[in-house]
């Protein structure tokens, strides 16, 4: 009797075991239309509905929680923000003179000024889910194929970029955030030469990202706003329209600088508290070409 | 060993209700700068509470879900949830560990095994980006976080699958020991109601 339950025992996990195995390797290997990805797909539009009511229901939980949390980091924020603020007021001074010079430049060459936001036909969403894992940076939005939104579309929030939305269902986005391992944006530092890099995440930390392939001799400091780069190469786009604010140079080591080409970056959106983000459904407009999907 | 059908219902609701609380609300909520992961917690408690084979098939049915509901890799976290559920049902078939810490200690095992493992495959399927050596402070930290969650969460699973767990002489011994039963304290004729002895002076 024993012996029987242990073999049963054993049985049920090598049974359980292979089949992981085999829904993993199955799954790894085939294409992002392959049966398992569409099954994926169905299980999410099927209980999409049920998350984003759970949201709706849980969101006073969420704010309580928060409220505490934000709390706890308001006196380590002060301090920082004082700074901040000194900081900025310097740049002010000398942006505002920036900005009288940079509309009269643009009146001359006369540079449309309907490059805005608007012209990328943003899909407002509310965001029902985030992933719990540190390896999966995602978050869920209730926006989907039915309001316009499909893969490789960029994603911005109050302040700046996100990430892109990577899989889509009829009323459900998966958004990969840039802090995901998975995402690398062509990225341009406002150094006032303009050195183009390309920006990825460091896998477990979710506050830092990694400004590489910058010329060794670039002189960049501290604080210097980095944006997209939106580079066009023949029939290529980028994912991302150009000068979308991604981060803040947190840590410009000269060393590091000029050995690798590498410099750290802190993103301007706070990724965990995000509640509405916008999906620029038609990044490249005037243009026809697609971009390519991952 | 039969199956209650209420039993396997509330498994089922208690696994689709862990994971879409988790996803819908305690993953955007931030602690130390992580969120508590419920999933390897519920695993462990079904395992602890009903055995290897129940707590294997909950951590590949818990894993299966979250795989799909969050657009994972499939199969990667079914098969860390499966070892989770198993070694914490083995745990109780060898061992029947009685202390009311053991699903806090078993809670950071879980979630250590889960955190360490998910890095594991994540590397053998091949990882472009650099890796921080934050990643070990991250998952230091979901540890303790899920440490603090894992009495109130094992409290809250073993108050929902109680009434319907299938009959286990082992519980069913325990629960006479406590309850006034036959004890080997006893004489037997005391249980019955007969002449009072020394002992029960």
């Amino acid at each position: 009797m024993h012996d029987k339950q242990v073999r049963r025992r054993r049985a049920v996990l090598a049974l359980l075991v292979a089949v992981s195995l085999i829904l993993l390797t199955a799954y790894f290997g085939e294409a992002h239309s392959g049966p398992l990805h569409s099954v994926q797909r169905g299980i999410v539009t099927v209980f999409s509905p049920i998350q984003k009511g759970a949201s709706t229901v849980l969101t006073p939980v969420r704010d309580i929680a928060g409220f505490f949390s934000s709390t706890f980091h308001a006196k380590d924020r002060v301090a920082e923000l004082q700074a901040e603020v000194e900081k900025l007021t310097g740049q002010v001074a000398s942006l505002k003179g920036a900005q009288i010079q940079n509309n009269q430049l643009r009146e001359i060459i006369r540079l449309g000024d309907n490059i805005g936001i608007s012209s990328y036909r943003p899909v407002a969403a509310h965001v029902i889910g985030s992933d719990p894992s540190l390896w999966y940076d995602q978050i869920y939005v209730d926006a989907g194929s039915d309001q316009g939104v499909s893969t490789g579309q960029p994603v911005i929030g109050e302040r700046g970029l996100v990430g892109l939305v990577t899989d889509v269902t009829a009323d459900q986005s998966t958004v990969t955030l840039i802090t995901d391992h998975t995402i690398e944006v062509g990225a341009e530092v406002e150094d006032g030469v303009g050195n183009v890099g390309v920006l990825e995440s460091q896998v477990g930390n979710p506050n830092e990202l990694v400004l590489s392939d910058l010329p060794t001799t670039a002189n960049v400091q501290n604080q210097d706003l980095v944006v997209t780069a939106g580079f066009h190469y023949g029939k290529l786009d980028s994912y991302y329209p150009p000068d979308i604010p991604i981060g803040v140079v947190s840590n410009a080591n000269e060393v590091t600088l000029a050995s690798s080409g590498q410099v750290q970056v802190k993103p301007v959106v706070d990724l965990h508290t995000l509640d509405v983000v916008e999906i620029l459904t038609k990044p490249h407009p005037g243009l026809t070409t697609a971009s390519l999907v991952p | 060993m039969n199956v209650p059908p209420s039993f396997v219902i509330r498994l089922l609701a208690l696994g689709l209700l862990a994971v879409v609380i988790q996803v819908a609300a305690v993953s955007q909520i931030s602690i130390f700068g992580v969120s508590a992961d419920l999933s390897p917690l519920v695993v462990m408690s079904v395992g602890l509470l009903a055995g290897s084979v129940t707590g294997a098939l909950m951590g590949f049915g818990m894993g299966l879900l979250v795989d799909l509901m969050l657009v994972q890799t499939l199969g990667v976290t079914s098969l860390l949830y499966i070892a989770i559920g198993y070694w914490s049902g083995r745990l109780r078939e060898l061992r029947d560990p009685a202390h009311e810490l053991i699903p806090l200690g078993m809670g950071a095992a879980a979630t250590a095994v889960a955190g360490i493992g998910m890095a594991l495959i994540q590397f053998l399927l091949g990882v472009d980006a650099p890796v921080s050596f934050l990643l070990v402070q991250q998952i230091f930290l979901t540890v303790l976080v899920n440490s603090l969650i894992a009495l109130p969460v094992y409290a809250l699973v073993r108050r929902v699958l109680t009434p319907a767990l299938p009959e286990d002489p082992r519980r069913r011994r325990r629960r006479r020991y406590t309850t006034g039963g036959l004890s080997p304290l006893k004489r037997p004729s005391e249980g019955l109601g007969g002449s009072t002895g020394v002992l029960s002076r």
